[in-house]
This record gives C-alpha cells, structure tokens and sequence, in this order.
C-alpha cells in the first residue's frame, strides 16, 4: 500500500503538489488521473524519494522509500522510458540495475523475455523506438519481482499497438496480485485500465473512489424518452420534480433512473419506442470535475476576450 | 560490494571511458617521446627522472575529463535517478562511483608514469634517468596516486555542478590557465600559487625542482600530497552533501 499524506511541494513560487493525501490499495490498478502539469510526475518523483517533499510524507507499506532495504525488490517504478544511457545495451543497463540491488544475473534475461526485448538486448537503448524504450523500462521496474508498482504515463505518445500491450500487461500485473499505481491525463485510457481513481488538479486531490463510482458521478445521467404521445407521461414526470428537456421528438430526463420512468410511462399508459440511459463522454466527465483545476485553463478556453471582439471606431 | 560492482558494470558498459583512457595514456607518452628525441642537446640542463613526467599534466587533464564526464553524463541521461531509486542511499551509490572512477584512474596513472619514464629511456639513453633516489621514484611511481586524486577531485566538481560543459569548463580552465596566473599577482601570487591544489600536485611528482622560486615552499612533497588529497575529499564531501539535499 502508498499512503500520502500531507504531500506538498514547492519548486519556488510554484506550488506543484498541494497538501496532497491518497492512498494506493494493495493488489489493485490504481489511476493517477489529472490534466497535464497538475503535480503527476511530482508526485511520483516524492514517492521514489527523488525529491524531497516541502511537506508531507509518502509511505510504502508503512516506510520511507530511502528507508527500504534494496528497494527494487519492493518496489519497481517507470517514470521515464529515456532514463538510460543511449551507448549502453539494454542488457548492461539491466544488468547494472540488478547487481545494485544483489539479484541474480539470471533474472535479467528473465525480464528481458517478460517485455519481449530478448532480441534486441545486446543492441544500443539509445537506438530503440518509444515503445521499445517503455518496454525496457518496464523490464527495469520487474527485476525486483516487487508487490507494488509505479509507472508515470506509460502509454503517453505511444501507438494503438504499445497502448494495447501496456494495458494488457497492468492487468496481467494486478491479476498477480500486485499494487499498481498508474498515472495518465486521460480517463478514457484509465477507465480501461484501473480499478480504483486518485483524481487530481493543480497538485489538489479532487477525488478518490473507483473508477465506477468516478464515471458515475462525474457524467450527468440522464434518460432519453422517445414515444408517438407524451403529454401524459411529461405532465406526470413535471410532477415528480425532475428537469425535462426537449430534444426534437423525444424528452431528456435527469433525475430519475430509467426503472422509475419506465413505471411512470406504465401507470399514464404511454407507448415508448425508446428508454435509454445517456452517459456524457468520459472526457467530458473529467473536464467538467478537474475543470476548475486545469493549469492555463482560462488562457486556453477563454480565446480572445470581448474586448478584441469590440469593431474598433465603435 | 555490490554496489562497487554495479558501477563497475556502468563504467565498462559504454564507450567513452575506454576513449577517455586509451586518450589519457596515449597523449602523454605519445608527446613525451617526442620531447626525447630533442632531449640533451649541448648546453641543455642535467636532468633526472622527473624530467620524463612534464607532459603528464596532459594525462591528467583527460582523467578530469573522464571523471567528471562519468556524473555530468548520469545526470545528462537521468540515470543518476535510476541510479538513486535503486540506491536511495546517495552517499553509498555515490562514494561507490569514486571508488570505480578513482582506480582506473589510478591504473591510468600508473601507465603514463612508467609509460613516460620508459618511452624517454628507450630514445634517449642517459643513465641519470634511472630510478636512483626516492624523489625519482615519487616522480613515476607517484602518478597513480595523483591521476586518483585528480580523479575523486574532478568528480566531486561534476557532482556539484551536474552540466558536462560547465564541469570541464571549470575543471580545464582552471588546472590549465587560472592557477598559473594567480602567479602573476604582483607580491601576494606567489603566496597564493603555493596552496594552489595543482600546484600541490606537481610539488609532489617534483617536476622542474630546481626551478628558482620552488625552493622555500611551506610543505614538503608529502605535505603537498596530503594537503592535494585534503581537497579532493572536500570538494567530494561538499557534492555529496549537496546531492543529498537536492532534488535527483
Ligand atoms: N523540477 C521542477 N522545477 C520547477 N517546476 C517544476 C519541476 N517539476 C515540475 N514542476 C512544475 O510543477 C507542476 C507539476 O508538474 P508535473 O508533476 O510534471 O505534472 P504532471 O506530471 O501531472 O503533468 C508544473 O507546473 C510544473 O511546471
Ligand atoms: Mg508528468
């Protein structure tokens, strides 16, 4: 389990991560969902001990990272596909990484196999592609056969093949039992892949649930009502105080689920040729939660003010 | 243990320490040689074993260099991060880094030394070049160990400042050019020049001796070699601390 608490941190006057507290349940895929430069990467890097907090702690199973003993076995962690030295093969950076914390020298081409590197192993890291380099970094973060993992943007910039494998494999990882922890700016590729939601912007916490109860929360639920005459039913469900909207032929309720609706057609004994439920897009969702919270939001939304907009001589 | 070996595998695992050190050896011996061959002409000054050490300043450069581009290119790539998520302890990874960079530093050393002395020998026959007297033998045998110091000295540089161009620019700029010119300060130089860590370095192997001006000196070549070490360690010291503190 990752526990923070408090997490706060400062690079001058910008506040990256705000009195951040969360925390990773074991042996799930937990997302780190929020919009780009709301304290991700940060958070990670305070995890791993890189940097250290203005404030706050980040625990592992109760510990500081620095105070783990060989670390790599507790806990793997890609938060950069490029952190290798271009001239060196994938197998030596590997090879390095184990010998530092004492694993044995077989485990290497254990992981190489695991990410399906084995072929290009003795090749140069500085000459792989972004999904190669992801897959040698991922290979990095298993040489421990650790319980609790960190991966920052794994499918970032990747295409719809790497994006597929990733996604494959954090399921693989937490169907092991493990804790992942997995961030991304987008909820449409977390609600594929994590189970449980830290939602964050401008280095606050918005929410933390799972990735259900997100969605749920997030997307207004409405329900289309599509029938030859509706005066009854519209005149009963106006009653009931829910928000009707018209939407050409049809109703969009809010406010009542489709079970309810569908009762209520019975009993004004209306003909429906259609009941069903409305999700707003997943992305809409988000916006509309984090949107408040999304760095040079107003810089990039607003366009031009009114006043550019005024004819001039007017 | 494992740790040491873990740098060891980073050291030997790309190419440019191998360039670095074949460099290191090559442009010293290789310019010794040739200053052999106009060596002894009539009227020149006797000369002794640590005559055959003047250019192995140049070695030594390459291995500030080497040392110092060993960090700067681990910051450069962000290794240094893989390296702390695996070690969190920086001070262990790090001191491990020295002991990895300062050996075959020492190795180095120890090439060019004799390698110098030899190459000398062998073009130009003289028997007051044979290893008679112990400053003789400080002069060659004494390059390991400060091709090691510079070594620990140049890393510790590098530490601090994290930039390869910043690193060797510092470092070159200031064995090469800033310690000969605190000489030049009218009265107070000289005092100066004489706690100057290169300086100290060179007191050490004893290269041009009798030079006027070298001859009341406030430390002996043992004295000048640990007062040389003392600031390596220190300069090491402070970039270690301050890796500590910094964010990696
Ligand atoms: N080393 C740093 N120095 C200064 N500012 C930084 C540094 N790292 C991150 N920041 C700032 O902190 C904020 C959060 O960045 P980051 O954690 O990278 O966000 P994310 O990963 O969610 O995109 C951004 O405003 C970013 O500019
Ligand atoms: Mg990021």
């Amino acid at each position: 389990m990752i526990e923070a608490v408090g997490l706060t941190k400062s690079y001058g006057k910008t506040l990256a991560v705000d009195n951040l507290s969360f925390s990773v349940p074991t042996g799930r895929v937990t997302g780190f969902l929020g919009p780009n430069g709301a304290g991700k990467s940060t958070t990670m890097r305070m995890i791993l001990g890189l940097d250290t907090p203005t404030g706050g702690s980040a625990l592992i199973d109760g510990k500081r990272y620095r105070d783990l003993h060989q670390p790599l076995r507790t806990v793997g962690a890609l938060l950069d596909a490029k952190w290798v030295h271009p001239n060196r093969s994938a197998r030596a950076h590997l090879q390095w990484l184990a010998r530092s914390n004492q694993l044995p020298a077989k485990r290497v081409d254990e992981v190489l196999e695991i990410v399906g590197l084995t072929a290009v192993a003795n090749k140069r890291a500085g000459g792989f592609s972004l999904g190669m380099s992801q897959r040698l970094g991922i290979a990095a973060a298993l040489l421990g056969d650790p319980q609790v993992l960190l991966f920052d943007e794994p499918v970032n910039g990747l295409d719809p093949e790497g994006i597929l494998w990733i996604r494959k494999f954090m399921h693989r990882l937490a169907e092991e039992g493990r804790t992942v922890f997995v961030s991304s700016h987008l909820l449409s590729e977390m609600a594929l892949t994590a189970q449980e939601l830290v939602v964050i912007g401008r280095g606050k916490l918005i929410s933390q649930s799972s990735t259900e109860d997100f969605v749920a929360q997030a997307t207004e639920n409405t329900v289309r009502v599509r029938g030859p005459q509706l005066a009854a039913l519209r005149s009963a469900l106006g009653q009931a105080g829910v928000s009707i909207r018209d939407e050409g032929e049809s109703l969009v309720v809010s406010g009542m689920d489709c079970a309810d609706i569908g009762e209520l057609a019975a009993r004004t004994q209306t003909v429906l040729h259609e009941l069903s439920p409305q999700r707003g897009s997943l992305e809409e969702a988000f916006m509309q939660l984090t949107g408040d919270s999304v760095e040079y939001h107003t810089e990039i939304a607003d366009g031009p003010t009114p006043a550019t907009l005024v004819p001039a001589g007017k | 243990m494992s740790l040491l070996e873990a740098e060891r595998i980073k050291l030997f695992t790309t190419r440019s320490p191998w360039w670095c050190g074949l460099l290191a050896i090559a442009l010293p011996v290789g310019l010794t040689a040739l200053i052999a061959t106009q060596a002894g002409g009539p009227g020149s000054a006797e000369f002794d074993a640590s005559a055959t050490q003047l250019l192995t300043g140049l070695g030594r450069s390459v291995v500030m260099v080497m040392a110092a581009l060993s960090i700067t290119s681990e910051y450069r790539f962000g290794t240094i991060r893989a390296t702390f998520q695996a070690v969190p302890n920086r001070t262990s990874a790090l001191l491990a880094k020295t002991a990895v960079t300062a050996v075959p530093a020492a190795l180095i050393g120890a090439v060019v030394g004799f390698g110098s002395w030899a190459v000398f020998r062998l073009i130009h026959p003289d028997p007051a070049l044979a290893l008679d007297s112990a400053a003789d033998w400080r002069a060659v045998a004494g390059q390991p160990l400060v091709f090691a110091i510079t070594a620990v000295l140049s890393l510790g540089v590098g530490i601090l400042i994290r930039q390869t161009a910043g690193a060797v620019a510092v470092l070159l700029v200031y064995s090469l050019l800033v310690e000969g010119l605190v000489g030049l300060i009218p009265k107070i130089g000289d005092d100066i020049q004489h706690w100057m860590p290169f300086f100290a370095a060179d007191r050490f192997i004893g290269v041009q001796a009798d030079a006027p001006g070298l001859q009341e000196l406030p430390l002996g070549p043992w004295g000048y070699l640990a007062y040389f070490a003392a600031i390596a360690v220190a300069v090491l010291a402070a970039g270690i601390l301050s890796a500590g503190r910094r964010d990696a």
